[in-house]
């Protein structure tokens, strides 16, 4: 079974604030790592090949600097990864960066399953899993707690609001992992090394074949027009005294509020 | 593509079990809002197997109009029938605007027939509006909610959106509203290769916590499961929900359904009572609404506070039962 693992590079922390001056995201002290739900994705494609056999690859696409996280990705024991890089393509919205990421995977080829994590840490969006999955054509299973194979058929629990559902789908298909899925391994030293001489070829848009119409600004329907620090309230009222006078004091507030 | 030849804001209509889910309401109401300032008309589009009542419900509670698609194939869910059947509709009659609650369901289609019809969408959104151009702007937080992002997709039709349950306020039920029922005839293929076995519920007494009026909250502050005892005693006494923190869930403490933030639920209760709980933005973002903001924390300078009505520095054990005590004193006044 051919598995690709699509992964994102965030940043370390999302206590993130915004530059005064610049009004952008003040960037200083941010190093990027592979987003927490990918590494899920990650742990996954390795139990399900040591188990089932086939090959996994790791792609992603972002600045060339995201080749730190595939080299990770292969030091956790992924076969091959492939950085999907070049100008063009910056910029891009979930739209375009589905249309990219579906498009490498139709050059790796033969390719049974797309894992992916339930949502990215810094964009926040979710989207890009059922996106790929529309391009590519396949069958999709969102918010996956547990996987299990069976010949071409996948059987998978969702963990949604209300309850647990449990889905089976003939393959392709498309996951979207959650982190109650398993507990991502840590890289052992010896891989780490061979990840380093591992070679991550560099895939450009036009090595995928993609439409220049559909990447990166061009291809994004979206536009950020204003970004900004959410309003914290201030007017809070600090209830003194001893604990009896402080919990009576209360009670009266709420009650004279009809809070209760 | 001509812009112009675009109009309406469409809500896709969420349901169980025959039940239009809050969320669809909560949609409804908003857009007829955003109607008024566009005059474009608010559209529910429901797609089930038998609409029942469903669609008179929906013009009850904003719709001007429903657009229903019935068929077998429609029994259950699936994201690639539905998405199927929501492109023809978009391609015969061009809505302007198209939401989705961002539940589970919605974030599963959106993004699919968002795709078919190559346009943008944002994810999450915690507030709609409408701009001087005639443009959807659309708010939705970033990183966990510590940065708010105003998105617009100014060039594709239509603007598409999932908005997280609880944030606008629902409609009351009209009697009698204007408004048409559209019975559209498209072929709905089945999905035969995808299978739903079961769903199992999680396990949880009570009021779900979205629909409580009084959430008690308890974060890891709560040293013990044992002292969830005299939580739960306060929730009982104020008629009220428990709800958590994640660490909470994550300690398996308690099971998805009751976390509230941002990977949990957004609530909006008349009170909440948050205990021993920091305040972390993500969790922050799920609660920030609630009419009435109760927070008791051993350290004064827990960022909970900052977004609190109300504040109490001391030990939930102690203050606690006090609590519990002093209402159920008031209550038999
Ligand atoms: C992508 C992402 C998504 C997340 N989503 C969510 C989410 O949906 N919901 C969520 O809750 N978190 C979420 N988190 C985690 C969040 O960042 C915080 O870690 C979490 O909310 C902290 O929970 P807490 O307030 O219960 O615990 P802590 O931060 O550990 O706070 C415990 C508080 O208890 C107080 N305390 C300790 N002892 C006592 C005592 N005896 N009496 C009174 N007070 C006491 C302490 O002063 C402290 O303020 C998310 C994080 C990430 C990265
Ligand atoms: N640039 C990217 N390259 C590869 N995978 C990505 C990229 N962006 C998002 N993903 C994948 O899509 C998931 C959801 O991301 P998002 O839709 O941005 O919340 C992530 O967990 C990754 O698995």
């Amino acid at each position: 079974m051919n598995i690709v693992v699509c992964i994102k590079q965030v940043p370390n922390t999302i206590d993130v604030r915004i530059d005064p001056v610049s009004k952008n995201l003040d960037r200083t002290n941010i190093t990027g790592v592979i987003n927490p739900f990918d590494k899920n994705a990650i742990e996954e494609a390795i139990r399900l090949r040591d188990k089932h056999g086939g090959e996994i690859t790791v792609i992603s696409m972002g600045p060339p600097q995201t080749i730190d996280a595939l080299r990770e990705a292969l030091a956790m024991g992924c076969d091959h990864a492939r950085l999907l890089s070049c100008r063009e393509m910056a910029g891009a919205d979930t739209l375009a960066t589905g249309y990219v990421l579906s498009k490498a995977v139709n050059k790796i080829g033969a390719v049974d399953m797309v894992l992916f994590g339930s949502h990215a840490v810094d964009a926040d969006t979710g989207q890009t899993g059922p996106i790929v999955a529309e391009f590519l054509d396949f069958r999709q299973i969102t918010f996956v707690s547990q996987i299990d194979m069976e010949g071409n058929h996948v059987t998978a629990e969702r963990m949604l609001e209300e309850g647990r559902e449990r889905v089976r789908s003939k393959l392709p298909v498309v996951m979207t992992v959650t982190k109650h899925l398993n507990t991502p391994r840590y890289s052992k030293p010896v891989n780490i090394m061979k990840a380093f001489r591992k070679d991550i070829p560099i895939w450009n848009y036009e090595d995928l074949g993609c439409d220049i119409n559909m990447i990166g600004i061009p291809g994004s329907p979206t536009i950020v027009t204003e970004i900004f620090e959410p309003k914290r309230r201030s007017e809070v009222e600090m209830i003194q005294g001893s604990p009896e006078e402080m919990v009576k004091e209360l009670v009266a507030k709420l009650t004279a509020d009809h809070a209760i | 593509m001509q812009l112009t030849d675009y109009k309406g804001i469409w809500v896709f209509a969420e349901h169980r079990n025959g039940r239009i889910s809050d969320i669809t309401f909560e949609l409804l109401a908003k857009a007829k809002e955003l109607s008024d300032k566009n005059d474009e008309g608010v559209v529910a589009i429901l797609l089930a197997r038998d609409a029942g009542d469903m669609s008179q419900k929906l013009l009850n509670r904003g719709g001007d109009r429903v657009i229903v698609v019935e068929s077998d194939h429609l029994k259950e869910y699936k994201a690639i029938t539905c998405a199927k059947v929501l492109e023809a509709l978009v391609d015969k009659y061009r809505p302007s605007i198209l939401l989705f609650g961002a539940t589970s369901m919605g974030k599963d289609l959106a993004p699919r027939v968002m795709a078919k019809l190559r346009t943008g969408l944002t994810a999450d959104c915690m507030d709609l509006d409408i701009d001087g151009d005639g443009l959807l702007i659309q708010t939705k937080p970033s990183y966990g909610g510590n940065i708010m992002c105003k998105i617009l997709c100014p060039t594709r039709r239509p603007q598409m959106a999932t908005i997280r349950p609880k944030v606008f306020s629902q409609l009351e039920e009209m009697e009698n509203p204007k408004g048409e029922i559209v019975i559209e005839n498209i072929s709905v293929e089945p999905e035969n290769d995808y299978e739903i076995l079961e769903h199992v519920a999680y396990e949880t007494e009570g009021v779900k916590i979205e629909e409580a009026e009084i959430v008690v909250v308890a974060g890891r502050g709560v040293s013990s499961k044992d002292d969830m005892k005299m939580i739960e005693d306060l929730a009982k006494e104020l008629h009220g929900a428990i709800a958590v923190t994640r660490p909470l869930v994550d300690a398996e403490w308690y099971d998805p359904s009751i976390q509230v933030g941002a990977s949990g639920k957004t609530i909006k209760p008349k009170l909440i009572v948050n205990i021993g709980v920091s305040g972390a933005i993500q969790y922050n973002v799920g609660m920030q609404n609630a009419k009435n903001i109760v927070s008791i924390n051993k350290s004064p300078k827990a960022p909970i506070f900052s977004i609190s009505h109300y504040g109490i520095v001391g030990d939930y054990k102690r203050i606690v039962p006090l609590l519990t005590e002093e209402i159920k004193k008031t209550r038999s006044q």
